[in-house]
């Protein structure tokens, strides 16, 4: 697959703020470099390479080592469902069917419109309020399968 | 823009200066902005303020948003001072007659109100959800707005370690965290003032001090809930720790799935660098000392001392072999102190009110409160902060109101994936490090699900085992391998298709992995299957009988 041509410059910038003299930055860079491209394209892991001299070799083992770290890209919001214990024991697994039948995606995967990435979480520490979802920095709790899609359908708009 | 405070004595008179600003009959509502948020808090937050407004009573009624405030089923709450009521389930469209009533005349909403046993409880003091609490980590949790540094410096914040910089020596200060028998909160429970001498007499120039907020345990959010609602607690914490062990410079390590937390994390910094709370010449002092912010990226193992500090330096965050100890080999190959966040938010109050009175809170092995996360299959979902050694039973029937609809209590699961259920047997057992671990489950972070009679013990065996599984570094081959078999056999038994031999497999493989696995992660992975098979043994036979 041919990577469509990205901006270089939004890594750079990162990159230069940060500094390139410190590895310890190296997980901040690309968490920055993925929030503003919304995944980590190929071209900008090797700019973060080259300005920091770092192998490509050891980016790629820490982008594959956390899961947040996406090479594909991603939807305008994503979702993320907990299921943590206490979500699980109230019934998230309903809820998480729900939204995959509605969106007609898995986990992991992105709507074909690209509004919409549906993540796991193992825990967003909102267990009180069981079962939760976020849908980008946004937490929802008390979900049932009722109440879900009508959450997800306010970030369906073009707008959202 | 906040003055910098140029010494102790500084320090002090902001605190008296606030208390004359504030000592007017001003009636106080503060609305949980955190936990709450999922309910909907921001909406009633932002509607308080505007009729507050509208109805010209900014001088008669301050408004302030706080962390949690513990009682999250009722989401979103808030708390009205004077008359002191606590409301929860608040909705927009209420707060007219909030404002006309509460607040103008201190009547009652009884609809808003707390409830046990059909009869309504205004008033916070009164719920027994709090009154049977007590509240030492959470001091300020809920009372106070985490993003005003003024607010916590008004209830003696900053005080502790002020004495710690200008009137104790690092030797004393040192005792007196060993003689209070604090031990870490993370889970382990390793004595914290041990940890500190150790790193205090390694030898190097540079030190550092760490704190682990990578709160991975599903079912956990006790530190997700101290960051949010009192953050400044933490840094004075591990201001005292430098100071103790000679530290100039410090690293939080979070979750970025907590936004929220970070977010008041960063605000509290950069207002205590503008006082001059962290920073060069400290108070005067001399002293220097600044924290940084590591966000964590997804990755469980990285709550593991030695992981996480290899993903502080941009690594791929695999634990390693100790010895030697970060104490003595830690972060960047120095001297490293690590504790966790509610160990470093207890260290304020012990310096502060001496080692004698902390060690009077709890039992002999567990000195002090802990603080609880009560989820699941119970009414008052939420916070809760009890001594040590008080019962399952209090946790759960008296603070956490027991178990909604018919059902019953079936078993208490304790420490996430690294501990174990504990059954109604053992609910009046008095809880602390030693005891928790005699029945099979761990103290570990705080996370308490409770479940009912409608959940399935081997489901959840399996739930865990699938979570470490998952979550495995997959660096040491007992834990990679054998926390997929297990997985493989619990599916297999979940499923119908388990056969005899499958315990005695699971339980050698768990013996096995528990003995040769590198680090926490692998050595506890097997606890929750042990655990469940040991309790729950009949429910194992009951899946077996209807496979073939």
């Amino acid at each position: 697959m041919v990577e469509k041509t990205i901006d270089l410059r939004t890594v750079r910038k990162i990159v230069s703020e940060y500094g390139n003299d410190h590895d310890s930055n190296l997980i901040a860079i690309l968490q920055q470099t993925q929030g503003e491209y919304g995944y980590l394209p190929k071209q900008a892991l090797k700019e973060v390479s080259r300005l920091m001299d770092v192998p490509l070799t050891r980016i790629f083992g820490i982008v594959t080592f956390y899961s947040q770290f996406t090479f594909i890209p991603r939807g305008r919001h994503a979702i993320k469902i907990c299921t943590g214990t206490a979500c699980h024991v109230k019934g998230v697994n309903e809820v998480k069917q729900k939204v995959k039948e509605q969106l007609n995606v898995v986990e992991g995967e992105t709507t074909a419109d690209y509004q919409f990435t549906l993540e796991t979480v193992a825990c967003i520490g909102t267990c009180f309020l069981a079962p939760v979802m976020m849908v980008d920095d946004r937490y929802y709790g008390k979900l049932t399968t009722d109440t879900v899609m009508d959450i997800v359908d306010r970030y369906s708009g073009d707008n959202a | 823009m906040l003055k910098s405070l140029k010494s102790y004595d500084d320090l002090v008179s902001m605190r008296k200066s606030h208390d004359k600003k504030h000592k007017r009959d001003t009636v106080k509502v503060s609305i949980c902005m955190t936990g709450c948020r999922a309910l909907g808090a921001e909406e009633v937050y932002d509607e308080f303020r505007k009729q507050i407004k509208k109805q010209k009573l900014q001088d008669k009624v301050e408004v302030i948003e706080t962390g949690c405030q513990g009682l999250c089923a009722r989401a979103p709450v808030m708390t009205i001072e004077p008359p002191g009521v606590f409301y929860g389930r608040v909705t927009v469209d209420i707060i007219p007659d909030i404002i006309s009533s509460t607040v103008l005349k201190g009547d009652v909403i009884s609809k808003l109100c707390y409830a046990e046993a059909g009869k309504k409880i205004p008033y916070l003091k009164d719920i027994p959800f709090y009154s049977k609490q007590k509240k030492i980590v959470l001091r300020n949790c809920g009372v106070i707005d985490p993003n005003n540094i003024e607010q916590y410096i008004a209830r003696k914040g900053y005080e502790a370690f002020a004495k710690a910089l200008f009137d104790l020596e690092p030797e004393y200060i040192i005792n007196e965290i060993t003689n209070s028998g604090l031990r870490g909160r993370g889970g382990a429970g390793f004595p914290t003032g041990l940890k500190w001498e150790f790193c205090r007499k390694a030898k190097g120039d540079i030190k550092y001090v760490i704190c682990n907020a990578d709160e991975g345990d599903p079912g956990a959010f006790m530190d997700r809930a101290v960051l949010e609602g009192d953050p400044h607690a933490v840094i004075e914490g591990m201001l005292i720790a430098a100071r103790a062990i000679g530290s100039e410079r410090g690293f939080v390590y979070v979750r970025a799935e907590y936004p929220i937390a970070v977010d008041h994390l960063k605000n509290a910094i950069s207002q205590a660098r503008e006082l001059n709370l962290l920073g060069n010449n400290i108070l005067g002092s001399g002293f220097n000392f600044d924290l940084e912010i590591k966000m964590g990226a997804g990755a469980f193992v990285c709550g593991e001392e030695t992981a996480l500090i290899a993903s502080i330096e941009g690594k791929r965050g695999m634990p390693r072999p100790r010895p030697p100890f970060p104490a003595n080999s830690g972060l960047w190959d120095k001297p490293t102190n690590i504790n966790n966040v509610e160990t470093f938010a207890n260290i304020p109050v012990i310096i502060s009110e001496g080692s004698e009175w902390y060690k009077q809170l709890g039992t002999k092995n567990g000195t002090g409160t802990k603080i609880f996360a009560l989820a699941g299959k119970v009414k008052n979902t939420g916070l809760v902060e009890v001594p040590m050694g008080t019962t399952l039973r209090e946790i759960i029937f008296d603070i956490g109101g027991g178990i909604p609809g018919r059902r019953e209590f079936k078993a208490a699961q304790m420490g996430g994936p690294s501990g174990g259920c504990v059954p109604a047997e053992h609910l009046d057992l008095p809880i602390d490090y030693e005891t928790v671990k005699e029945v099979g489950a761990i103290m570990g972070s705080g996370g308490l699900i409770v479940m009912d009679s409608d959940t399935s013990m081997v489901d959840i065996s399996r739930y865990f085992m699938e979570f470490v599984q998952d979550e495995s570094c997959g660096k040491c081959v007992p834990c990679r391998v054998g926390t997929k078999k297990m997985l493989d056999i619990l599916t297999r038994i979940t499923e119908g298709n388990g056969c005899r031999s499958d315990i005695e497999d699971l339980k050698e493989m768990a013996d096995v992995t528990k003995t040769a696995s590198l680090c926490g992660l692998g050595q506890t992975a097997p606890n929750p299957v042990l655990s469940t098979i040991r309790y729950f043994m009949n429910e194992y036979e009951d899946l077996l009988k209807t496979g073939s």
